[in-house]
């Protein structure tokens, strides 16, 4: 079947549908993440009282996944259609399969199932339960209420779901090779992306300089500390625990960490979110209780 | 009046597995709340979709019978004032009360009558804690923190007593009639009765029945395969998982492009499987068709849109495999060994590339080649594994053979985690079954080393199932394999696997086993031969009588704190039953067991008849202690016969 929706349009949808729904639509977020949960309008926001509701693309990159643009679904660098509902409605799945309508989805004449499919992120001190959703026997997103991140129960339980872009278009425009897609009228999603897969293919599993990789880990570690113990400054420091996680997955695709050296790494990385969770915890409490 | 009652909890997608425990929990809970709060009635149905768990009972009173009890007052002598007391706190009068005649004299008395409940009260009051003590394996909160928890959010309630409403409410959901259909097919809101309660799902696209499902299922793919030489292979397990993940199943056939038919069955099969739970299709000779059954959660493909999507997805799935086969290939089995540096084994147990180092040694000091071993976690790096975990090992093997490695060390390497389960196959080879052992082994071994204990239902590293490959392999196999050096916690382990499997699988007694047990158990082959003896000694009309008399022998040489140091004294030995026994030992010895229990019987009888142990002579007694010692002795490397159950205890 085909939608004879492009790429792009697929993701205005989207967004015109969250945005009708009360989401702010936010851009990507602008520094190096693995996923969408990461960026700070997820991994932070979903912190604390305040009910939000946010959409956005998220870029995410995960270097080990590249293969130099030769295999037709994996891809270094793939497009997340990330949303956050805090709390969740009561009817949050039928408003989720009220955005695949939107996309020209006719529920009538396919099969949707909901999958057991838990989410943990041992780094983020984040986990959820919820399902990996199928769509006539492919994954198209994951949909999970949040229980726990930064190693804080959540005070609201927010449902987040995340549109994989590129297999979902692939599927609707009914093409086998994610570079086929129609990115927008006469453009391809390899005019668009291929060499980049190609180049950060070879930059990530071959030429990223070791040494200086983990000179930058530490720098930036270092910087967070710093930043942690100031007042007001939590988003710098988030930042500088994004660019730890991109850099300890840049390490990872290099094969530079050993078995020995890798749970300390992870423990280190986590060590900073929990503090930058714990930051933004006392920053957001209500004054009064800070006073007191 | 009785009255049927229907409970219905609506949720969002139950995962599939959880389902009958939860059923079953649910019941049992729900039967002893009517048997606590003298309801009456039973429980008549349960049955779940993973959209809602349903319990229908019948025969409830409409309220709890009235309570009539004497509550005994002061002593009549007390008077006037104290009965005016005991009335005012009975909520009577004083002319209410009655006298009660008892062994230390007479007392006021009041005979206080408590009006039952009505049933639906009990029920609303009951239920909602109830339903939030249904037991799962893992629950999460959905209305914030410190709220409620469930297996998922719980979204609408159905309870009917007869015709009424059962009121209660959860996490802001009120209990009503109204249920829900099928998230497409069916209406989102319908009022119903006890009576049309199946009735209304069904017009809404809900088959509340499991065993209904699974009918549809099954008549739906012999409809699908009429006329074709097809079959579908068996699989049960994912048939009761289809059946559980559907509200509507409807099976439809897709098929594949027949040139991936020259990837591997095993990798197609679990693409198949496990990633799309799809049940496969083979031909009249057992070979895999390049055609697949998918379930529909829906009634219908009238655009063949659901078919040819499934169809993509696999094929996707199956390039793949297909992209993954080739650029592994790439880098030698051989070649990967280093890597295994980067593959965590267990964070405190280092990587694979040690596990390996160990396993070499253990398959070496076994006489086992170490080619196999040296090669068998390797596929640990490929591709094709990282994507497909399940095919650990048989990827390895599938490589080995396509790299020229010898059919011997690529079967070994195929095989090295089965048995998987108890159903499992054990490795087909000797190689296989050693390395597997060695693996398990270094396994269990490490682990302990480093307190990694399972306790209870706790055992994240699947110890137990390893310890029990690790039994089988060496009975079922017949593979010589002495446990070396094992810590008192392996130890204690490790015996209770052997004694599971000697009892559960096998079927083995469990006074047999403790008797073979106690004669040690390092060597499993051994263990085994002396049970299947025992075992077959225990149907001889001598064995219990002289088995009885072994408890008497070693009760006396407990209580006579015994410790074998002399030597028999033949002079000391009196003529007569004492004689006669030490000479029947001596005659029968190295005599097979079977042989030696039926003259011996009389002779031991006769010993305990006439003779007494406990002489007045110290020597004497010594020396008879002695005797019966070394009896015991010469029958306990097989077994302890004292532990066997017999009828007449001594």
């Amino acid at each position: 079947m085909s939608t004879g929706l492009t790429f792009q349009e697929t993701v205005l949808r989207l967004k015109q549908y969250w945005s009708e729904r009360g989401c702010i639509i936010q851009e990507p977020y602008d520094v190096e993440v693995g996923a969408g949960t990461m960026a700070p309008e997820t991994f932070l926001r979903v912190l604390g009282p305040e009910p939000y509701r946010v959409a956005y693309v998220q870029p995410s990159r995960r270097p080990a996944d590249g293969r130099y643009g030769e295999n037709p679904n994996r891809l270094y660098k793939h497009q997340q259609l990330q949303v956050i509902l805090k709390p969740a409605p009561a009817d949050v799945i039928d408003l989720y399969l009220g955005s695949l309508k939107a996309i020209g989805i006719d529920l009538a004449k396919h099969d949707i199932k909901f999958e057991e499919d838990n989410w943990e992120a041992p780094t983020l001190g984040a986990w959820g339960i919820g399902w990996q959703v199928m769509l006539d026997g492919m994954e198209i997103s994951q949909f999970t209420y949040f229980q726990q991140c930064g190693g804080f129960d959540l005070d609201l339980v927010p449902a987040e779901l995340t549109y994989g872009l590129e297999r979902i278009v692939a599927f609707l425009q009914n093409v086998d090779s994610v570079y086929d897609i129609t990115w927008a009228q006469r453009f391809r999603y390899s005019d668009v992306r291929l060499k980049d897969e190609q180049q950060f293919s070879k930059y990530n599993f071959e030429l990223a300089d070791i040494g200086m990789l983990w000179q930058l880990f530490d720098l930036h570690e270092k910087e967070c500390q710093r930043l942690i113990k100031l007042t007001g400054v939590v988003l710098p420091a988030y930042d500088q625990v994004l660019k730890c996680s991109h850099i300890f997955n840049l390490l990872d695709s290099r094969g530079a960490i050993s078995v020995t050296e890798r749970v300390g790494v992870i423990g280190r990385v986590r060590r900073l979110a929990l503090g930058v969770a714990d930051a933004w915890m006392k920053e957001i409490a209500p004054k009064t209780e800070a006073v007191a | 009046m009785s009255l049927p009652f229907l409970l219905e909890i609506g949720t969002e997608e139950v995962p599939d597995w959880m389902i009958i425990p939860a059923l079953n929990n649910l019941q049992d809970m729900f039967q002893a709340l009517l048997d606590q709060h003298a309801l009456g009635g039973r429980v008549s149905a349960v049955d779940a979709t993973p959209r809602r768990l349903v319990l229908r009972a019948e025969g409830l009173l409409d309220r709890q019978a009235d309570v009539e009890e004497l509550v005994m007052g002061p002593s009549k002598s007390a008077g006037a004032g104290a009965a005016a007391g005991f009335a005012k706190k009975m909520g009577t009068t004083a002319d209410q009360l009655s006298t009660h005649s008892t062994a230390k004299g007479e007392y006021f008395a009041f005979s206080k009558r408590t009006p039952g409940q009505a049933t639906a009260a009990v029920l609303a009051r009951e239920l909602p804690n109830l339903i939030l003590k249904i037991q799962w394996p893992k629950t999460m909160v959905w209305n914030g923190k410190g709220t409620e928890r469930f297996i998922r959010p719980i979204r609408w309630l159905v309870a009917l007593l007869g015709d009424a409403v059962v009121p209660f409410e959860i996490g802001g959901v009120k209990s009503g009639n109204a249920t829900v259909g099928h998230r497409v097919l069916g209406k989102p809101s319908i009022p119903v009765t006890i009576e049309n309660f199946g009735e209304q799902l069904k017009t809404n696209g809900v088959i509340l029945s499991a065993a209904e499902r699974r009918d549809k299922i099954e008549s739906g793919i012999q409809e699908l395969l009429a006329g074709k030489p097809l079959r579908i292979k068996p699989d049960p397990d994912l048939l009761h998982t289809l059946v559980y993940i559907t509200e509507f199943p409807t099976p439809i056939l897709g098929s594949f492009d027949p040139s991936y038919l020259s990837l591997p069955q095993e990798v197609l099969v679990t693409v198949m499987r496990h990633h799309q739970k799809y049940l496969s299709v083979e031909d009249a000779d057992g070979k895999l068709a390049p055609h697949f059954i998918a379930v529909m959660n829906t009634n219908a493909d009238p655009d063949g849109l659901v078919r040819q999507g499934n169809e993509r997805v696999l094929r996707a799935r199956f390039n793949d495999a297909r992209f993954f086969w080739d650029v592994d290939q790439k880098k030698k089995l051989e070649d990967r060994v280093e890597d295994l540096k980067t593959v965590t084994f267990q964070a405190k147990l280092g990587s694979y590339y040690e596990k390996t180092n160990r396993v070499i040694d253990l398959v070496k000091q076994n006489g086992g080649s170490e080619r196999a071993a040296r090669l068998c976690k390797c596929d640990l790096t490929t591709d094709m594994v990282k994507e497909f975990t399940d095919l650990q090992g048989i990827v390895g093997g599938l490589y080995a053979r396509a790299q020229g490695e010898s059919e011997e060390v690529a079967r070994a390497i195929y095989d090295h985690y089965k048995p998987l389960s108890m159903e499992d196959e054990i490795p087909s080879t000797e190689g296989g079954k050693l390395l597997s052992l060695a693996d398990k082994w270094d396994t269990l071994v490490e682990c302990f080393n480093v307190g990694m204990i399972p306790t209870g239902s706790r055992d994240p590293f699947g110890l137990r199932r390893a310890a029990q490959g690790l039994v089988r392999i060496i009975v079922e196999g017949k593979v010589r394999f002495d446990f070396p050096g094992l810590s008192p916690e392996l130890s204690e382990f490790l015996r209770d696997r052997v004694e599971y499997y000697f009892r559960d699988v096998r079927g083995f007694a469990y006074d047999e086993l403790r008797a073979c047990l106690a004669a040690g158990w390092n060597d499993l082959l051994d263990l085994e031969a002396r049970l299947l003896r025992v075992k077959a000694i225990r149907t001889t009309p001598d064995f219990e009588p002289l088995a009885a008399s072994f408890k008497r022998i070693k009760n006396i040489l407990k209580q006579a704190s015994f410790l074998n140091s002399n030597e028999l004294d033949v002079n000391l030995i009196e003529a007569g039953p004492e004689q006669d026994l030490y000479f029947e030992t001596r005659r029968t010895r190295g005599e097979p067991l079977e042989s030696r229990i039926g003259p011996l019987r009389p002779k031991i009888d006769l010993f305990f008849d006439k003779v007494l142990v406990n002489a007045p002579d110290s020597k004497v007694r010594l020396n008879r202690l002695t005797l019966l010692q070394g009896l015991l002795a010469e029958f306990s490397e097989i077994a302890d016969f004292s532990e066997i159950v017999t009828e007449r205890q001594s």
